[in-house]
């Protein structure tokens, strides 16, 4: 089994933000083959497209994901209460594939920030952990990445809390000791991090977001820009190819 | 136990559901859930023939019961098609439709000749995408234009021919009428509505190519009147799609004039709909006592 289709149990709901609530999922056979960075293609009571969700951990044969409200399906989402059965297809996507021994440095941007926390945990203490955020209100999963044990930074845009300004600047500062970046955040955010890994010569790993319809790989709905080697550009998708891309290959 | 079984222009199907192009690709991603075979058919992703990479994204918006695709023919050419994808559907256990796509006349007699040298069961030509800056909708939006088309690539097609109507026409039974007289062997409807949705705070289009296709639920009753109409008009099988969403549409579609029908947009929403659709059809027909599936057909009563 690749993949597969579930009613699984809403163990537990817990709201991070105004705007962003964790839902630990019950389905042990789909948490187990689960990979960093995978995701979930959840569907929406009433609602013909299911929306697609990073993993954000594997716990307990839970499979636990972090979303925002974004609009009418994830506010039909958040609103299932506690025992509720929940729809989803998982694990879907290409992760991050982390060689061992390799020192990564994982990079999160608001609503960004749930998948790397799988990834860094799979990685362990010698990983490092930038998270961003737009404001102190916005911060979310603190105290599941401290336990983690790892370098851990968090910024926000304003200074309002941790670090003030951009990933960018503590990644400038700690990019020569560590050998790849994986992010997943906000496009201009992975741009950036993306120069920067190039500037530096590292590798660079980006989770990507696509409007999705059948999240397996038939549909071809979540395409994403990819240069040829000659220059050129092709369609990859985000449900199959991706949602995790290297860097350099993504047409931005 | 009642016959699922249906007979499509000379073609055996063991059950009328078949899976719409674009929505299943090539098969491999559903495949990996069930076997195919529950399927009667499979029509195959758009197939040009020349290699297409498609419309830039976003490709997807959803709609109310629905959604829009402007996912553009992306597809790897005929020769992939029939090099590579074919031979893992022939194993499949299913009859294989190949849908064929062009930019001009001349693409689409090519493709077709091509594919009669192939081992597919079956070509759907595809006259009705709304995606693509030439060709596709272009020769299936007037009665002439169909007829023009289909008379083109009759004596290139050694395949039992079917054409892919579009709903985007002033007068569907006309269309098929055009369809039937130049040489199908069986017509298909509807493709896509072509619709659009655009964001309010930055008021442009959701879909980057502007305008999509909608389909899904929304569309179901528009598909089911135009079936209706499609079936008094021609002697040719009809294969209904538009919006099936479970065994009752399924029923209802086939009460309305389809031989068969076709289901894409449901698998999105719950893969496993091929599988529930089959087993719910079964017993509809078991339990109003038709021994065959065919006895539905065109059986609404006005």
């Amino acid at each position: 089994m690749k993949f597969d289709v579930q009613d699984c149990r809403l163990v537990s709901k817990k709201q991070l933000t105004p705007t962003i609530f964790s839902f630990m999922l019950e389905a042990p056979e789909l948490a187990e083959i689960t990979l960093p960075g995978q995701f979930a293609h959840i569907l929406v009571p009433g609602k013909t497209l299911r929306r697609p969700i990073s993993v954000c951990d594997v716990e307990n044969g839970c499979i636990r994901i972090v979303f925002e409200i974004r609009g009418e399906g994830t506010r039909i989402l958040a609103e299932l209460e506690e025992g509720s059965t929940v729809n989803m297809i998982a694990p879907l996507g290409k992760g991050f594939e982390i060689p061992e021994g390799k020192k990564v440095i994982f990079i999160g941007g608001g609503i960004g920030v749930p998948p790397m926390l799988y990834s860094a945990k799979k990685a362990g203490s010698s990983c490092a952990v930038i998270n961003g955020f737009r404001d102190k209100s916005a911060v979310i999963l603190t105290e599941d990445f401290r336990k983690i044990g790892c370098r851990f930074v968090e910024t926000t845009d304003n200074g309002s809390y941790g670090v003030h300004g951009f990933v960018t600047g503590p990644l400038e500062e700690m990019i020569e000791e560590y050998d790849m970046i994986c992010a997943c955040g906000p496009t201009p955010m992975l741009k950036n991090i993306a120069a920067a890994a190039k500037n530096h010569g590292k590798e660079c790993f980006v989770s990507l977001e696509q409007r999705m319809a059948c999240g397996v790989g038939a549909c071809l709905g979540c395409a994403v820009g990819i240069r040829r080697d000659d220059g050129s550009v092709t369609y990859k998708h985000v449900c199959k190819d991706g949602p995790v891309f290297r860097a350099e290959e993504v047409a931005w | 136990m009642s016959d699922l079984s249906v007979k499509i222009a000379g073609v055996e199907f063991d059950n009328p559901i078949i899976a719409a192009s674009g929505t299943i690709g090539f098969g491999h991603e559903y495949g990996e859930l069930y076997p195919l075979s529950v399927f009667g058919g499979i029509s195959c992703k758009g197939t040009t023939l020349k290699e297409r990479p498609g419309n830039p994204p976003p490709r997807i918006a959803e709609t109310p019961m629905g959604m829009l695709n402007a996912v553009g023919l992306q597809n790897p050419g005929v020769e992939h098609f029939i090099n590579v994808e074919l031979p893992y559907l022939r194993k499949q256990g299913t009859v294989v439709i190949a849908n064929a796509a062009g930019s001009t006349q001349e693409d689409y007699c090519r493709i077709a000749e091509r594919l009669s040298d192939s081992d597919v069961d079956m070509i759907e030509l595809n006259i009705s995408c709304p995606n693509v800056k030439e060709g596709g909708a272009q020769f299936g939006t007037s009665p002439e234009s169909v007829e023009k088309i289909t008379a083109a690539v009759r004596p290139f097609c050694k395949k039992p021919l079917i054409i892919k109507l579009s709903p985007n026409v002033a007068d569907i039974a006309e269309v098929a009428r055009a369809a039937e007289s130049a040489g199908a062997d069986a017509v298909s409807l509807i493709n896509t509505l072509t619709g659009m949705r655009i964001d309010i705070e930055s008021r442009r289009p959701i879909i980057k190519n502007v305008t999509g296709g909608m389909s899904g639920p929304a569309v179901f009753p528009v598909a089911v009147r135009m079936v209706w109409q499609v079936k008094k008009a021609v002697k040719i099988p009809v294969i209904g799609l538009g919006g099936i969403s479970n065994w009752q549409d399924a029923v209802e579609m086939m009460i309305a004039g389809a031989d068969a029908i076709q289901i894409g947009t449901i698998l999105f929403t719950d893969p496993y709909a091929p599988v529930k659709i089959k087993e719910g059809l079964l017993g509809y027909l078991e339990t109003h006592g038709y021994s065959s599936v065919t006895e539905l057909t065109g059986t609404v009563e006005v």
